[in-house]
């Protein structure tokens, strides 16, 4: 755009100060648009909402963050995975306190309990119907070898008998804490999993 | 307080009832012989003033050379309670008459004798293992299990 040098207001009648004002005239006129950012050509929507990613720790992230659990609760160890669960030691910090009673919406069974070999098919097929991936977690003592019953007529020595163990928790019964550390096990076992 | 009555007083009562039912009776039970286990205990149910109207458990116990079953009577109604015992000799094919006619809260009970230490109930509706599975071999709570 051209100036016209005549209908700048100028207040000095100096040549120098004629010569400013012309010149943050001109660069004025130049400066009326923004320049665009680089990312300016992205759709709205999309702005800021983009991550790029692997898909195996995608999908990892994400099962070890939402691991519900199947009820499978013969026994004693029980009382203690409740207090876990409860507010005390809140297990929802870990994003699993969601318990189901349907196997086919879990994908983590704590066995917390002694089972009996009159309980033991009831076990196997809830395990057999819950959908994979799913992981197992012994709980206690009785879980791992049948504990002090483990000589006995009646008892499962040990839930591997039936099903594949991830993660053992010693104890009788095992602390909260010890089941809490027992899940982050699994969940960092989980993160290296291959999916593809 | 629930009164406990005294075995001999009532072995003595039913002794006169049925004649030759009565084996011994002591301070806190008596032994009954096991065919007249059924009238006994009906008796000691219906009669007034005695009235058992509720058996609180039944257990056996192994004495190697005879099993003894017993039963604990309450009666609600008057807050006393008796012990009455009957024995089965040998290890096998021992049998008692049943006492669920009477009392339904025996059923669960004599099907626990019946799987754990091999008293089989004659007269039961149903008996069956209850812990264990059919195919199990032996009683578990006999002294010569293992």
């Amino acid at each position: 755009m051209e100036i016209d040098i005549n209908k700048i207001q100028v207040y000095s009648s100096s040549e120098l100060d004629k010569a400013e004002a012309e010149t943050i005239e001109a660069l004025r006129m130049r400066s009326q648009q923004s320049i665009p950012d680089p990312d300016e050509w992205l759709a709205q929507e999309l702005k800021g909402n983009v991550l790029l990613t692997t898909v195996d720790f995608f999908l990892n992230w994400a099962r070890r963050s939402s691991l519900w659990t199947m009820l499978c609760f013969p026994a004693c160890c029980a009382m203690e995975f409740m207090s876990a669960t409860a507010s005390r030691f809140d297990l929802s910090r870990f994003g699993m306190e969601i318990l189901r009673a349907s196997p086919r919406q879990a994908d983590l069974m704590i066995t917390a309990g002694t089972l009996t070999w009159k309980m033991a098919p009831q076990i196997k097929r809830i395990y057999d119907q819950m959908a994979e991936p799913k992981w197992v977690i012994a709980m206690g003592a009785c879980a791992i070898t049948g504990g002090t019953f483990a000589q006995s007529y009646s008892v499962v020595p040990g839930y591997n008998h039936l099903i594949p163990v991830d993660v053992y928790v010693p104890g009788c019964p095992p602390r909260p804490e010890a089941l809490i550390h027992a899940i982050q096990m699994l969940q960092d076992k989980i993160a290296k999993r291959k999916n593809l | 307080m629930t009164l406990t009555l005294s075995g001999e007083e009532i072995g003595a009562k039913l002794e006169e009832k049925f004649p030759g039912s009565i084996v011994e009776s002591g301070k806190d039970s008596f032994l009954v012989r096991s065919e007249f286990l059924l009238p006994v205990a009906n008796y000691l149910k219906d009669t007034p003033g005695l009235d058992f109207d509720f058996l609180s458990y039944i257990t056996a116990v192994d004495y190697y050379e005879y099993f003894e079953v017993v039963y604990r009577l309450t009666s609600l109604e008057h807050n006393h309670s008796l012990v009455m015992k009957a024995r089965c000799y040998g290890r096998d094919n021992l049998s008692l008459p049943s006492v669920v006619s009477l009392w339904r809260g025996a059923n669960f009970q004599e099907r626990e004798i019946y799987d754990l230490m091999g008293i089989s109930f004659d007269g039961h509706p149903n008996m069956r293992r209850i812990f264990l599975w059919d195919s199990f071999e032996g009683h578990p709570l006999r002294r010569d299990y293992l």
